[in-house]
């Protein structure tokens, strides 16, 4: 019996990370883009499971608000925009590429598995505090050291709302505008 | 959480990271290769907080120091969120304008840079 509450955490990790891994690979495999959004939804919000199951609670709150929040509806509204959903499906040629991706894929994994994967495999007790994760503490760390970070990471954010902007409207040509000012003095609307 | 090893989530990370690797070479929808960056920004954030609460380094025996540096994994992951959300905004615009463009956004017949 004591083994099996041992075993508890262990499973509950296995489930949440095996969901996880097979959204991971969902939002690769499906075709159609609409699918993949909604892969990468449920392996965020999963992902913020395991932010909480590692004592970091605020960040999993972020986590849900930043990414399966916003950045998600993002997406699913530039995939709406573009009408991407089921009509103008890219078919994916089979091509060598696959399979180069596949290799290096695996590469990456391996390589990376045993050289920093397999040397940590002894480590199996957090040694944070359990509460390290907590808004005050966050809160504190970002306004004391991190203070300068915070303001540059604010400059980006809004040099990206100004990009965004910029990029995504209609360009309106000089001879366009002409156009539309006669035609609004033809139809008899009075402008501005 | 006790009794789950730190190699089982970097296992998930890397896991993560590597299919992303993966979807961002052999797809060709623009949108879903930016999910799979998304995917792999993901997993870097799952272990920088695997490695915040587990602080495997052996040279970290102080309290304060091992209070401090489960702080800086921390802070890690929201300048992370911070540039991923100024990328996807960036990123997504770029895709509106070439498909206004072209209307196709197809990534294997983008030349508009080719030298």
């Amino acid at each position: 019996m004591q083994n099996l509450t041992q075993q508890v955490p262990l499973l509950f990790f296995g489930a949440v990370a095996g969901v996880a891994a097979m959204a991971a690979v969902g939002v690769v495999a499906f075709g159609s883009a609409i699918r993949s959004a909604l892969c990468l939804v449920l392996n965020f919000f999963l992902l913020s499971i395991l932010y909480f199951t590692l004592g970091s609670q605020t960040l999993g709150i972020i986590q849900i608000v930043v990414y399966t929040g916003a950045i998600m509806v993002l997406f699913l509204f530039v995939i709406m925009l573009l009408n991407l959903g089921g009509i103008k499906i890219l078919h994916e040629k089979r091509d060598p590429r696959l399979i180069l991706g596949g290799v290096l894929g695996l590469g990456l994994f391996a390589l990376i598995a045993t050289q920093i994967l397999l040397p940590l495999q002894r480590v199996t007790q957090p040694r944070a505090a359990q509460d390290f994760g907590k808004p005050e503490s966050l809160g504190v760390t970002l306004f004391s050291g991190y203070v300068w970070p915070f303001e540059l990471a604010s400059f980006l954010l809004l040099i990206g709302i100004v990009g965004s902007i910029l990029l995504a409207k209609r360009r309106i040509l000089p001879s366009e505008r002409q156009e539309d000012s006669v035609r609004s003095l033809e139809s008899g609307e009075v402008a501005g | 959480m006790n009794g789950v090893p730190l190699i089982f989530y970097l296992g998930l990370g890397l896991f993560m990271f590597t299919t992303g690797v993966v979807g961002v070479i052999i797809r060709r929808n623009p949108i879903v290769i930016f999910m799979c960056i998304e995917l792999m920004l993901n997993a870097v954030n799952l272990t920088f907080l695997a490695f915040a609460r587990y602080q495997p380094s052996v040279l970290v025996t102080n309290t304060d120091q091992l209070n401090a540096s489960a702080m800086h994994g921390q802070m890690m992951v929201i300048f992370v969120m911070a540039v991923a959300a100024a990328e996807v905004a960036v990123g997504l615009g770029i895709i509106m304008a070439i498909f206004r463009l072209r209307d196709d956004i197809d990534i294997d017949e983008l030349n508009l840079l080719r030298g």
